[in-house]
């Protein structure tokens, strides 16, 4: 279970989470959405320890994430695979190699077992035959794949997705999205997602949280959501102009 | 309590504390960051093969730019000192002139200076790209150090490759300095090898040593920290990799006058 109590975050005074409150069950796939410049990367950043926050508490398996440094948070990220929006993939390595690269550091397993689990992990994603070319040889649909592939190669407990399909195109986000719900079919992984993509989303989520000017406004079921009363969530699910914007 | 606003007479005062601190605030991460690579480089697990890759990157493929500038810098100074020791008459010390020129001051600077605008700024450049494309961030994330992976290697080839490079460097420049002034002015090879035996010993070749040992972890160092704190996309990275050139080209300058007043 991930816990999120009072979050609050500011950059040179300007704050950018205001108070986030959220609860992700474990096994769950929970996607926040909301507009562009709303929070959401910054949010996620708190959940991975890259950034720390001003105030609030963020509890994964009931430690406080804020509170860790050093070892003991690497100590959690041990637990976490993450997936970011333009896949991060190590350019200097072939696909194989950066799916290949956690196992050996991370994990520091034996050569034959990588290369079976690495095998296995490609084949999952649909690319078993392009392991050993490089990233900037592939499709940005692909290198998401790979991107994936790298996350999940490890068997973590948590997974993050930021922005998972972003610049893909309709038929690549529905084959991603149906591909990430294979994956957490198979093994179970809590998922937090920050996606943008309204209404693929409703269909693979099992809560979606709307994440608007630093707070989340609504949290529910996706049926929920998309039937929602709240003027701002109903504004954005339907992408209606903001005529301040 | 809310902070009374200054006074228009004292604003200059408050903007020069404010640069004084973010000066200090910089330092203080500049120094740090060298800490934290010191502290990941005596820690294990040692990592050999990003280690040769770098050796590969910072000095292998460096050797063709050492090997001009050396040898020109030789052919420059034999031909300079050749010219001004004849007008006194003591073209025989021609040697030792270049000799100490080359192994005391200009081996280690031109040396230094040449690797960090070749690796140095492609340094800088492969970091910021991989901070600003989520790959730090993917280390990270992955509870492994970016330090370990990213900086160390370059900071351990620094310090193989300089003293090497400059080693290289003195040699080149020596011959440089023996073809323009015997074979081409006529001084005796004997005068000019004999010469420099006299005159240049073990401890001139420990000035460039200690000089070479430094610029490579000065180098290493400042390339590396402006790379690993690139932010706003390519104009970051541009800027970073222009920001490194020249804030280790003038320490190499400062910390070789400092060393050259302090060493014997």
């Amino acid at each position: 279970m991930i816990k999120v109590d009072g979050l609050r975050k500011s950059f040179h005074g300007q704050p950018v989470l205001r108070g986030i409150d959220l609860e992700v069950p474990d096994g769950s796939i929970t996607i926040i959405i909301g507009r562009s410049g709303g929070g959401k990367s910054v949010f996620l950043k708190h959940l991975l320890g890259l950034l720390r926050p001003d105030s609030g508490r963020i509890e994964v398996g009931g430690v406080d994430l804020a509170r860790l440094s050093g070892r003991r948070l690497d100590e959690v990220r041990k637990r976490y695979g993450v997936v970011f929006q333009g896949g991060a993939l190590f350019d200097s390595m072939t696909c194989r190699d950066n799916v290949a690269f956690p196992l050996r550091e991370k994990l520091r397993l034996p050569r034959p077992e990588i290369d079976k689990r690495v095998g296995t992990a490609l084949e999952r994603v649909g690319l078993a035959a392009i392991g050993d070319k490089y990233p900037e040889e592939v499709s940005g649909g692909m290198r998401k794949r790979v991107a994936i592939a790298r996350a999940l190669v490890t068997e973590p407990e948590i997974v993050f997705f930021d922005e998972p399909t972003t610049g893909l195109d309709p038929v690549l986000v529905n084959t991603i999205h149906q591909l990430i719900v294979d994956l957490h079919r198979h093994s179970r992984f809590t998922a937090v997602m920050v996606s943008h993509e309204i209404p693929e989303i409703f269909d693979i989520a099992d809560r979606v949280g709307m994440l608007h000017e630093g707070r989340i406004v609504e949290i529910g079921p996706p049926a929920a959501i998309q039937g929602s009363q709240n003027p701002i969530v109903r504004q954005f699910i339907r992408g209606e102009p903001d005529p301040q914007a | 309590m809310t902070e009374q606003p200054l006074a228009p007479a004292l604003r200059p005062f408050e903007g020069l504390g404010r640069w004084a601190i973010a000066i200090v605030e910089s330092l203080g991460r500049f120094g740090g960051f060298l800490a934290q690579a010191v502290a990941a480089l005596v820690t294990p697990p040692f990592k050999l093969w990003p280690l040769i890759g770098r050796i590969n990157y910072i000095g292998f493929r460096s050797l063709l730019i050492i090997l001009l500038t050396g040898a020109f810098t030789g052919m420059v100074l034999g031909l300079q000192i050749f010219l001004t020791l004849s007008r006194f008459g003591a073209e025989a010390f021609l040697g030792p002139a270049v000799a100490l020129s080359i192994i005391r001051e200009l081996g280690p600077v031109l040396a230094a200076l040449m690797v960090t605008g070749r690796a140095g700024s492609a340094l800088t450049a492969e970091l910021g790209i991989m901070r600003i494309t989520e790959q730090v961030d993917a280390l990270t994330v992955m509870a492994l150090s970016p330090m370990r992976y990213l900086v160390v290697p370059s900071l351990l080839a620094g310090l193989i490759t300089f003293p090497l490079m400059t080693a290289l460097f003195d040699l080149i420049g020596i011959f440089g300095g023996y073809l323009v002034g015997v074979e081409l002015l006529g001084l005796s090879q004997g005068t000019y090898w004999g010469e420099m035996q006299t005159f240049v010993n073990r401890g001139d070749i420990m000035i460039g040593f200690w000089k070479s040992l430094s610029f490579g972890v000065i180098v290493t160092w400042v390339c590396t920290y402006k790379g690993f704190h690139v932010s706003r996309g390519a104009e970051g990275v541009a800027q970073a990799t222009t920001q490194a050139v020249v804030l280790s080209s003038v320490l190499i300058l400062v910390w070789d006058y400092f060393l050259g007043s302090v060493l014997p």
